[in-house]
């Protein structure tokens, strides 16, 4: 008895020692970590549309390869949330936006002190898509595309056309809070009608995606990388905006012939952002790749030299005021 | 006679009993079978749709939209460095609830009510303790959104409860007879929870401590209403840098457009996730063996 309650003590002791030294060595490790990598201000901040998010990833992907030791964080809003809920707010470096900022959001900011910097980094074919075995559409006019999309417009596809069969629309399309619904509503419905909310909107493509695959009589419009990701699944329809069908490339995209869906994408920083070292030096390295092949790799259209040379100098000029 | 009469019932009886007891032997043998044979195919089918993409360069690569470039590497160490953080702040709360529960608090109805909502927070779904991440610590501590920090404390919360009740039980387990030797011997009541209780309940509470923890690494949704970032590059810097963690980045992942995501880069994912969890769990199990053979 005496002797195994006497046993159990020193064990007991070197139980609590190993313990302590654990928990004072994982501390310890932990603070060394921060104390080793904490340097000011190394972390940039990314939200924003889910459009521009492969580019960015790309560029921030191989920027991480140079810079391990700078923190990237990058997410999936949406354009509208990531200037409401992020970026406006002052809780973001960077916003990715598939459309131009819009006067509100310029308030808000403002209001926060917050001066956003406009960046075109590439340009996008936004593509309607349709089941495979549609084989009634091929083309569309922007009249069409209308009526199909605008609330209380047609709800059967021989609403469209007689011939078409008398089946309802599937639509799966773009979530409000989206830069791609934004731009859709903007260079289809135009201002006098709405956008129909009885549709499947998700800010996930691939549920569109999926959504299309799986019904004959469905539609639905994205970005045109996921589009080129899965060419065989879906169908492509061109677009007839007064002057013949054209079908979305990325050529027919660069040479402007794709109307009115090709659109602009954006970056915007924050210029107040730029006074972080890190910022600077990720934005600079950006401007420099947008005008390569790392953008078309995803799925865009690259931008010019021109426009390369016009947005690095913009950069220069913000960064010069602000460290100045 | 008698032989008839005790045959006849007891051949049909006999029978019917028979039948039925093979077809529920069968019955309860496919029930064990469809969760085996499913867990196993599962396994299977994520093993081979991970071969060729899980190697070094996806361990140790950022994340990139091309999947023969993508990397883990960032949602790796993040995944490990919040679990480090949960584990400092859930061992020394959840200790310290077992031993005010169980050495010190009286059996009265506080105690009883006390107990009760432990029991019944074990049971709150993760995406409410997310919720109250992000209204506690994002809002009005102010810790920023999708931090280290932020991650760990909200997951933290989600799971004292069971480390509090695994906790618990071990302390349970001691025989008071060692309390009374214990106090017979003129030690306080700190003494003897010091040197007797804590030591001998420790395997089970070691146990019962990373168990949770496993269960606190596939966690998802409390990191999504926190607005943890859907892809880190770079490895976090200080606790208030932003974190992604392993299935978050699986879960981005699986809605990329290219197949080649969707099977193997998703795949190798969840391997990695898994070996680590495995990894977390059979450290469990030696401890607790080790601990078992010295006492």
């Amino acid at each position: 008895m005496s002797r195994d309650s006497t046993a159990s003590l020193p064990a007991g002791l070197g139980r609590r020692d190993f313990l302590a030294a654990a928990s004072v060595g994982l501390s310890g490790g932990l603070a060394g970590c921060a104390g080793v990598f904490a340097t000011e201000g190394n972390n940039v901040n990314i939200a924003g549309s889910s459009t521009v998010f492969p580019v960015t990833e790309a560029i921030a992907s191989s920027f991480s390869e140079r810079n391990p030791t700078v923190n990237l964080s990058l997410s999936k809003t949406g354009t509208g949330g990531g200037f409401g809920n992020f970026f406006c707010a002052g809780r973001t470096d960077i916003n990715n936006a598939s459309r131009a900022i819009a006067d509100a959001e310029i308030e808000q900011c403002g209001n926060n002190g917050i001066t956003p910097i406009e960046f075109q980094v590439a340009t996008d074919a936004l593509t309607v898509v349709a089941n495979p075995n549609a084989d009634w559409i091929d083309c569309l006019t922007v009249e069409q595309l209308r009526e199909i999309w605008r609330a209380d417009g047609a709800t059967h596809w021989s609403d469209i056309n007689g011939e078409w069969p008398d089946e309802p629309f599937e639509l799966y399309g773009a979530a409000t809070t989206s830069g791609t619904f934004d731009y859709f509503n903007e260079a289809i419905i135009g201002e006098e009608e709405n956008h129909r909310s009885d549709y499947h909107a998700t800010e996930r493509d691939r549920t569109i995606v999926q959504g299309v695959q799986g019904s004959e009589y469905a539609m639905g419009y994205f970005g045109f990388s996921y589009y080129s990701e899965n060419p065989d699944s879906i169908k492509a329809i061109s677009v007839d905006d007064g002057d013949g069908c054209v079908e979305p490339s990325i050529e027919t995209a660069m040479n402007g012939e794709y109307t009115p869906l090709s659109r602009p994408l954006f970056i915007y920083v924050a210029k107040e952002s730029l006074e972080k070292e890190a910022v600077r030096d990720f934005v600079r390295f950006y401007m420099k790749r947008a005008a390569t092949d790392l953008v078309s790799e995803v799925g865009y259209v690259p931008i010019t030299e021109e426009k390369r040379d016009e947005n690095i100098e913009k950069l220069e000029t913000a960064i010069a005021e602000v460290t100045a | 006679m008698a032989a008839d009469t005790g045959e006849t019932p007891a051949d049909g009886f006999g029978r019917v009993s028979r039948t039925k007891d093979v077809a529920f032997r069968l019955l309860a043998l496919a029930a064990t079978l469809i969760g085996i044979v499913s867990l196993a195919a599962l396994l299977l089918n994520v093993a081979v749709d991970a071969v060729g993409w899980l190697d070094w360069q996806f361990l140790t690569n950022p994340p990139h939209p091309d999947p023969y470039e993508a990397g883990f590497l960032p949602a790796l160490v993040g995944s490990i460095a919040i679990m480090l953080m949960i584990a400092l702040v859930t061992f020394p709360l959840g200790v310290g609830a077992a031993v005010y529960l169980e050495e010190y608090a009286d059996d009265g109805y506080l105690t009883r009510f006390i107990q009760l909502n432990i029991a019944n927070l074990a049971g709150v779904p993760s995406v409410v303790y997310g919720l109250l991440g992000l209204g506690l610590f994002v809002g009005l501590f102010n810790i920023g959104y999708g931090t280290v920090l932020a991650a760990a404390f909200t997951i933290a919360l989600l799971i004292l409860p069971i480390v509090i009740i695994s906790a618990q039980e071990a302390i349970r387990a001691v025989p008071d007879s060692q309390r009374q030797a214990s106090y017979g011997m003129g030690a306080t009541k700190w003494q003897t929870i010091r040197n007797v209780v804590l030591p001998r309940a420790m395997p089970g509470i070691m146990t019962g401590t990373i168990l949770a923890l496993g269960r606190a690494i596939g966690e998802t949704a409390p990191l999504i209403m926190i607005a943890a970032p859907t892809t880190v590059f770079g490895l976090p810097n200080s606790f208030f840098s932003k974190v992604s963690a392993m299935p978050l980045q699986i879960y981005n992942w699986a809605s990329y457009p290219q197949t080649e995501f969707q099977y193997g880069v998703v795949a190798a994912g969840v391997v990695t996730l898994l070996v680590v969890l495995l990894t977390i769990n059979s450290i469990a199990i030696v401890i607790r063996n080790r601990y078992q053979q010295r006492t």
